[in-house]
């Protein structure tokens, strides 16, 4: 019998061929994907996700951690979907308009992705109008915003400005980061709240959804 | 090689606090810092206040000139940031940055050739970044060529060819070394690059960029933006450059030994 511990140890670890096997296993000895996700992918990457923040994991393991991950929930998937226990959460990422950085949101996708969370990316230089467009469209519970410039800072305010304009604003959550942002920051241009990293990201993104 | 001083930046909190608060002193005090320990030129940035961004630069660019007598490199993508830094600025100054973007360049260059400055152009144009070393290369030639264009020598253009984060895209930094060779066959165009950015993400950054200015050294970058005060950053200049014939009789190496500087 399959301990999800044991595929959450080796999601740690990287070792996505092992995930994907120790998934396919779990499986075929009884376990629900329900069960294979929260106690053994998700469990893992909140200890990638913890260490990282306390800066014992470095970047690449975390993107070999979550290769890992998208090993184990390849499989998982199409039978979440069946089963109708999809994620409950949506979160929307995109980095502003004149901002071509997606490291950090990258790094933030994953990490939701880790927590269970459904993950829409709009990608990189993304317009105001566009956040409104797919914010309307997905319905997104909560979204993040990304500039890593001084000079494209300005674009999370429009961007925000925009869903505002649009009525849609108070639908969602708005959680911003990047390296010049500053909770003081996050405050002037209305947004929820500003991470200072990828995991805090997920712990801020809990307390915003306990908020609603 | 030219080494620009990076520590004057607004997005480091202590020099932003001391920007709103016209804090001379501190920036000063950053400035003489930098160049004690080798600077030859100092970028400075005030583009984290938006707000009155024009006249922030040309204070900073008064008082930090009033302190050391080196040249600077006016950092801000808003042209009259740039132009109120330029105005006051004494001496030939570096204007940071341009982008093969025509919106971008257009407003940006008729400044340089008006005040005679010398200009960082970047590899990026609408397209986006480039991965690979041929369209880094690419765009590197269009840079030169809307540059020539605008009346400014080749001599006087940096082209920053963008390094990326080695813990996320380990293919990169062998291609921007590259680029660099590549770039370093057209006729007097000088190659710049920061530096921090190749390490971002892993432990022990300062080992990283120290080898990592020992490989652009060898494939043949100009001037480099660096935290002058890193003592191995600094260190590793000085060895790479005599390894490659750069220094003279070691010269400046041997010195360095002597001060106790390496």
């Amino acid at each position: 019998m399959i301990d999800p511990k044991q595929i959450a140890e080796n999601l740690i670890n990287g070792q996505a061929p092992k995930v994907k096997e120790l998934v396919e296993q779990a499986l075929k000895d009884g376990l629900t994907p329900g069960q294979i996700l929260k106690e053994g992918l998700i469990e893992g990457m909140n200890v990638v996700g913890t260490r990282f923040k306390a800066n014992e994991f470095y970047i690449p393991e975390v993107l070999v951690a979550a290769r890992a991950m998208h090993a184990g929930m390849d499989i998982l998937k199409p039978l979440l979907a069946k089963s109708g226990d999809k994620p409950t959460v949506k979160f929307m990422i995109g980095t502003v308009k004149g901002d071509l950085h997606d490291i950090g949101k990258n790094l933030v996708g994953m990490m939701m992705e880790g927590a269970g969370f459904e993950v829409i990316d709009v990608g990189i230089d993304v317009s105001p109008e566009k956040f409104v467009e797919a914010v309307k469209e997905k319905k997104p519970h909560v979204v993040g915003m990304s500039a890593l410039l001084t000079t494209t800072m300005p674009s999370i305010k429009t961007s925000i400005e925009a869903l505002k304009s649009a009525g849609v604003r108070d639908k969602t959550k708005i959680l911003i980061g990047g390296a010049p942002i500053t909770e003081n920051f996050a405050q002037e241009v209305g947004a929820d709240g500003y991470a200072p990293d990828a995991a805090s990201a997920v712990d801020k993104a809990r307390e915003l959804l306990q908020q609603r | 090689m030219l080494i620009i001083g990076e520590k004057i930046n607004s997005t480091r909190q202590r020099i932003n606090r001391a920007l709103i608060s016209k804090d001379s002193h501190y920036i000063q005090q950053v400035a003489v810092d930098q160049v004690a320990n080798g600077a030859q030129v100092l970028d400075v940035n005030c583009g984290i206040n938006i707000k009155n961004e024009p006249e922030l630069m040309s204070w900073l660019v008064r008082i930090v000139q009033e302190k050391v007598k080196v040249s600077l490199v006016i950092d801000s993508p808003n042209p009259d940031a740039l132009e109120a830094g330029l105005k006051v600025h004494q001496g030939s100054a570096i204007v940071n940055s341009i982008t093969a973007e025509k919106n971008r360049y257009e407003k940006i260059l008729p400044l340089v050739k008006k005040y005679q400055a010398k200009v960082i152009a970047l590899t990026i144009d609408e397209k986006g970044m480039p991965r690979t070393a041929r369209e880094r290369f690419d765009l590197a030639k269009k840079l030169v060529k809307v540059t020539a264009e605008h009346g400014i020598p080749a001599k006087d253009v940096y082209i920053d060819s963008l390094v990326h984060p080695v813990s996320t895209e380990p293919q990169q930094v062998t291609e921007f070394l590259e680029a660099l060779r590549l770039i370093k066959t057209l006729p007097d165009v000088q190659t710049i690059c920061g530096l921090s950015n190749v390490s971002f993400g892993l432990p022990n950054r300062s080992l990283l960029n120290a080898t990592f200015v020992a490989m652009v050294l060898c494939s043949g970058l100009d001037a480099a933006i660096i935290d002058p005060t890193d003592k191995s950053i600094r260190s590793a200049i000085k060895a790479a450059e005599a390894l490659l014939n750069r220094d003279q009789y070691c010269a400046s190496y041997i010195a360095a030994h002597r001060e106790s500087k390496l």
